[in-house]
């Protein structure tokens, strides 16, 4: 489980230690404390005492929510088994699909979801087996789209939805690749339905598909400077007034997440 | 690389002759009226002519434009050109709460709100592992099938209007009116209703509702008639629709088609029947198919989609039991009931009675459920629905937060709008305008 703290608790400054109780009483420097202050936060544990009880002095919202650490989603294999036909698909594609071991990373069920994590440049021919293999039948691929996740290396998610209508069976893979190389290799020869969502997903995210025939920007002016759907792309607007009242535009409103 | 040239024939002698440019690609003629003569007069009927048609053309369906390679009136190569509706309603959605998701999708496939609605509500529901109660589920598949028709009426509509079929237009935009009064009468509003929210419905059925249903479904048979009689038997509509734009089954997979179209080839893939949602499963009905794999199968496949949709209505109806229209877990619903007041529908007065003056935890609550919205565990779903237009799907990923992380929508129309070109290609240019037609895109949905 990969915990990335977010928000204030490793940034802001605390106050002074008095009548700390907690397990931060022994650590002196700011630094230590913070990250003590973020872990017991993890561990589900109670604010750190003393006159901090409510955050207040973690930033303006004054909730109790401030302090909460936000989790991204296991980066692990789920364990076996997996349930519904999830074992029986898994094992078939382990026999026939000779780069199982190497190509696919992580194998998650997740709310009754399996995903396959698959390397960037093996998505395609991974698409064909599950498209052409009398096991998985996969015709039709419902779409590609982006995720960016800027805390890691490989920011850039790019998930497929597939579905086979022979064995009523939905699958999604998921690759990743980072700002530096943004390739993956391009499933059009498979999916030739996949021309306009990949030019989606480059126009949305900057992510380019290799191979695919004409990646031009779709949604977006042609010289359109950007990716809109990057997270560090802002939302933009302008504050408006409202009975006397400024609000600000969406992107500057306070979050409580 | 260019530099406009005036033809020497041009402007002295006939004002409206095409003017003439030479590019590396060749001559290029800027053609604005009545001027076709001057090109073809110079010897270039052999050669092909690029046509630009839209964004604002009365017969592309909406915001859309297609470029079309012509040679003589045979569409050689047909293209697709989007993005002129395109709001960043993803984007958007990234800085509202869960709750507040639900206005921006309703938006997107304007034609079909309900369905949006559900569809997002659907993935929430899935991410929270929570299921809106059965009377909501009712009212759900109650409303997504009134959508249905009136969805379809507009393709009929505008179809009809684009072939020349000008009465078939004003007959169907006219019953789809009666619908959308129905519609208004339930949500408060013709569209854009933002009434199915995660958990369950905005409100419950207002007294009355159900008669004013029952009404309906007895008035439609004879409406969809009168279409009916406008178009099925018209010479010039089955000339217009049969045989053309043919798409089967193999190109429809490759290219991700679903929807009418797809069942129109003779595939009877319908995610009611195939991946039931809403208990869709407990209702009897038929999937519509044809085995035309043209416009007018297409025509035939929405046209009995209609009749299946009243059938489905009379037996929600027939299933509505008392109960909650939204979970009880109020943590997730929102505290209030909506209200009829003098100011119209409102906050209701005796919530407000009971946070301001009996329960200061209750309007912590209600305020702090408004203002910051419920927390959805981490993680990703896909969910989808079938849409008038075909198969509608809602990406949804959370990271454990009151706002989504990333939401994408699989848009119908935007995926059916590749198979233009397989459509068009070789066909007439007349056709092309029904091959549009028959996909029934939705730019909202397509540009979201």
């Amino acid at each position: 489980m990969s915990v990335t703290p977010q928000g204030p608790p490793a940034s802001r400054p605390q106050p002074d230690g008095q009548n700390d109780t907690s397990a931060s009483g022994s650590l002196s420097n700011t630094q230590d404390r913070a990250s003590a202050v973020a872990a017991a936060v993890r561990e589900g544990g109670s604010q750190v005492g003393g006159s901090d009880m409510f955050g207040a002095a973690r930033g303006g919202d004054t909730s109790g929510f401030g302090g909460l650490v936000r989790t991204q989603p296991a980066a692990l294999s789920s364990p076996r088994p997996y349930g519904s036909w999830f074992d029986e698909g898994v094992d078939a594609l382990q026999e026939a699909y000779p780069g199982f071991a190497d190509d696919i990373t992580r194998v998650v069920v997740d709310r009754g979801e399996l995903t396959l994590h698959v390397r960037p440049e093996r998505v395609a021919d991974l698409c064909q087996h599950l498209r052409d293999s009398p096991d998985h039948r996969y015709e039709l691929l419902l779409g590609v789209s982006g995720v960016d996740f800027p805390a890691q290396d490989e920011r850039f998610h790019v998930v497929y939805h597939l579905l086979s209508m022979t064995y009523r069976r939905r699958l999604r893979l998921e690759t990743a690749c980072s700002e530096r190389h943004p390739h993956v290799s391009t499933v059009t020869g498979v999916y030739p339905t996949a021309d306009f969502h990949e030019r989606e997903t480059w126009d949305m995210f900057g992510v380019q598909f290799d191979g695919h025939p004409a990646l031009t920007r779709i949604l977006m002016p042609d010289d359109w400077d950007g990716h809109p759907q990057r997270k560090d792309y802002p939302l933009g607007g302008v504050p408006v007034e409202y009975k006397g009242a400024q609000i600000p535009p969406p992107d500057e409103r306070r979050s409580y997440a | 690389m260019s530099s406009v040239k005036v033809d020497p024939a041009g402007p002295e002698t006939d004002p409206y002759d095409a003017r003439t440019r030479e590019t590396t690609e060749g001559t290029v003629y800027t053609v604005t009226g009545g001027d076709w003569d001057s090109v073809l007069g110079e010897g270039v009927d052999d050669e092909h002519i690029v046509v630009n048609m839209g964004p604002q053309h009365p017969s592309t369906h909406g915001v859309l434009r297609l470029v079309m390679e012509l040679d003589g009136e045979t569409v050689t190569s047909a293209r697709t050109v989007i993005g002129y509706l395109h709001t960043g309603i993803e984007k958007n959605l990234e800085y509202r709460n869960w709750v507040q998701g639900v206005t921006f999708v309703t938006r997107m496939d304007y034609l079909s709100p309900i369905f949006n609605e559900t569809g997002y509500s659907l993935a929430v529901e899935k991410l929270l592992g929570i299921e809106a109660p059965p009377r909501a589920q009712v009212i759900r598949v109650l409303c997504m099938e009134l959508n249905r028709i009136s969805s379809h009426l507009v393709a009929f509509a505008t179809g009809g209007l684009e072939l020349g079929a000008l009465t078939a237009m004003t007959n169907a935009f006219r019953e789809r009116e009666l619908v959308l009064d129905v519609l208004e009468m339930i949500t408060g509003l013709r569209m854009n209703h933002a009434y199915v929210r995660p958990g369950g419905v905005a409100q419950d059925l207002p007294p009355g509702a159900v008669e004013k249903i029952r009404d309906l479904i007895e008035v439609l048979p004879g409406k969809f008639k009168g279409i009916d009689d406008l178009l099925t038997g018209n010479q010039i509509w089955q000339d217009r629709t049969k045989n053309i734009a043919h798409l089967d089954v193999q190109g429809c997979l490759a290219l991700g088609v679903t929807g009418p179209v797809l069942r129109s080839a003779g595939l009877a893939w319908d995610l009611r029947k195939t991946d039931p949602y809403c208990g869709y499963e407990d209702y009897d009905f038929e999937v519509a198919t044809s085995n035309d794999a043209d416009c007018w199968g297409r025509f035939l496949v929405r046209k009995q989609e209609l009749y299946e949709s009243l059938k489905i209505i009379e037996q929600a109806l027939d299933k509505l039991q008392p109960g909650p229209v939204m979970v009880a877990d109020t943590k997730i619903a929102w505290p209030a009931q909506l209200a009829l007041g003098s100011d119209g529908l409102g906050q209701s007065l005796d919530h407000v009675k009971k946070i301001m003056g009996t329960s200061m935890e209750a309007l912590i609550h209600h305020f702090k459920l408004v203002t910051e919205g419920f927390r959805v565990p981490a993680g990703q779903v896909y969910t989808a629905v079938e849409s008038p237009r075909g198969e509608l799907g809602f990406h949804a990923v959370s990271d454990g937060g009151t706002r989504p992380y990333r939401v994408h929508v699989r848009d119908p129309s935007f995926t059916n709008l590749q198979a233009t070109a397989a459509m068009c290609e070789g066909g007439m240019l007349s056709d092309a305008i029904a091959a549009v037609a028959s996909i029934d895109p939705v730019m909202g949905g397509v540009d979201r």
